[in-house]
């Protein structure tokens, strides 16, 4: 139908910038040596692995020694809530978490549920807060571990990391945040919010995929992830992924440099677009907090009454966009998205949602182009739709 | 994770909307599960001569709804209750393994129309 290709789904990946590219490419050919090998070829992996470690610590806050890499945001979910439970079970067998979490996090914590582990789920507002004061009466004795993530993929809820660290420390409980979507797009300082572990992912801020981070502050007991070498301080065995550990040492220095710049020019295009959309289609949700200092500045979501998510997707990608939808079909489950049901939307308008996620590349002129496409597709699918009854020339919910 | 045939039945939908004198209309599915289709049948001794359809789900329930009122169209109501959900699906040349409970839907959809004429009839 159309041959423009717009991508406003930038919280599921965003390509490889070619700055970082260039900077990963000599890592695959010239400077090919195992970075745990002794030789000249070694070491010169080695230093570039250095330099990327201190690049990731210096845009947190940390030391390079507290930067584990590892495989990407879900291993290093896995290994912050696996490690920490089975390296403290002594001391307590207790997690709190909260119900909006990736599912990184929730299945990990399900899985420990099985191990006998017991697991608290924090409710959220309507906006998609916790509450400070449910977390604080969640806390027992035997808690081992808080895992809180730092802002949400699906509707941009930023948590109030700060105050939820001053309360970990307050009762020496550690706390670990999924922090996926904000490395890169939010400042993040793990010394001032008290957090003592925190997950990356490098395909989230224009840098490869393949590869992220666990932060871990120096001290915490934590068990092994993987069985075998030596690599990552004698807790993460595999060889180390030197390509991609460059890549993401100069993707987050870029994020960091450009971070003010960038997300200037992404929340311009988000609130012009939420705006339009809400001036321009009747009966929908715009899912998620309400003030902007509490969301992430790429994201929108939204619930179209009496229409489903994947037919609105399948119709968007028809004219050239690319979007991502939390509904029912798309995932071949007959669940809508678990956030946007604990956030208060109602089931059967949570079946037509979805996410727009912006990035550096996206222009006005695209913005606009959609708000146009999505009005029709809307306004098309709604006269398909049983739920909607025309009278006088104007639909009427039945 | 469609093919040509569903994104076509899918963009360009036949046998959209509601006969309002209609002789059969049959509703299945619900929305808390995502979809619900609607068809609405058209008789004249024993045969089907026209067939719409609304559908609330994702594409491949309007595909499948689509399509489903074009094969019943012409065909009397033996014929049209003995179609089943495996031949819609070979009509658009197959649908995903997920998605075929939206071809069930359609075999459904057809079945309760019909029902809903012949309880009238009485």
């Amino acid at each position: 139908m159309q041959n423009r290709s717009i991508y406003l789904d930038n919280s599921a990946t965003t390509y490889t910038d070619p700055e970082v590219l260039a900077e990963m490419l000599p890592y695959f050919g010239q400077v090919y040596g195992n970075a745990s090998s002794q030789h000249f070829f070694g070491r010169d992996a080695l230093k570039a692995v250095d330099t990327a470690r201190e690049k990731v610590a210096k845009a947190i806050g940390c030391k390079p020694s507290e930067v584990y890499f590892t495989s990407g945001g879900t291993e290093s979910d896995n290994w912050a809530i696996k490690g920490i439970a089975h390296a403290h079970a002594d001391k307590g067998r207790h997690i709190i978490t909260s119900v909006i979490e990736h599912p990184a996090v929730i299945k990990t914590c399900k899985a420990l549920e099985k191990e006998g582990f017991e697991v608290t789920y924090l409710p959220v507002d309507n906006q998609g807060f916790i509450s400070l004061q449910d977390l604080e009466k969640a806390i027992r004795k035997d808690t081992a571990l808080i895992t809180i993530m730092y802002a949400n993929n699906e509707m941009g809820a930023i948590q109030p990391i700060r105050e939820i660290g001053a309360i970990a420390k307050k009762y020496s409980v550690i706390f670990h945040t999924d922090a996926v979507q904000a490395v890169g797009n939010l400042p993040i300082d793990v010394v001032a919010d008290n957090i003592d572990m925190l997950s990356m992912s490098g395909h989230k801020f224009y840098g490869p995929k393949g590869v992220g981070v666990l932060y871990k502050r120096n001290g915490l007991k934590i068990a092994r992830f993987m069985d075998g070498g030596e690599q990552e301080r004698n807790l993460r065995a595999s060889t180390i992924n030197t390509p991609a550990i460059v890549g993401i040492g100069k993707a987050i220095e870029l994020a960091v440099a450009n971070m003010e710049k960038n997300n200037a020019h992404i929340a311009k295009l988000r609130d012009r677009f939420v705006s339009q959309v809400l001036e321009k289609i009747d009966d929908i949700y715009y899912n998620g907090p309400k003030d902007t200092s509490k969301r992430l500045p790429s994201n929108a979501n939204f619930s179209f009454e009496f229409i489903e998510g994947e037919s609105i997707l399948m119709r968007l990608d028809m004219a050239g966009i690319a979007v991502s939808s939390g509904s029912a079909c798309s995932s071949g489950s007959l669940e809508p998205s678990y956030v946007l049901l604990s956030i208060g939307v109602p089931i059967e308008v949570a079946h037509g949602s979805i996410r727009f996620s912006f990035g550096k590349n996206n222009t006005m002129e695209e913005v606009d182009y959609t708000v146009e496409e999505l009005v029709k597709t809307v306004k098309v699918l709604r006269e398909l739709s049983p739920l909607v009854k025309m009278v006088k020339g104007e639909n009427k919910y039945v | 994770m469609y093919n040509e045939k569903v994104k076509e039945a899918f963009a360009n939908p036949k046998n959209v909307g509601f006969i309002e004198d209609a002789d059969g209309v049959g509703k299945v599915g619900n929305a808390a599960c995502g979809d619900i289709m609607e068809i609405s049948l058209k008789i004249k001794d024993d045969v089907i001569v026209d067939a719409k359809f609304r559908t609330f789900g994702c594409a491949a329930a309007i595909a499948t709804s689509s399509t489903a009122t074009e094969m019943v169209k012409g065909m009397t109501l033996d014929q049209a209750l003995d179609l089943s959900n495996a031949q819609v699906v070979e009509e658009l040349e197959g649908l995903p393994p997920q998605k075929i409970h939206c071809s069930v839907l359609a075999e459904e959809a057809i079945k309760a129309a019909i029902e809903d004429y012949k309880s009238k009839k009485k």
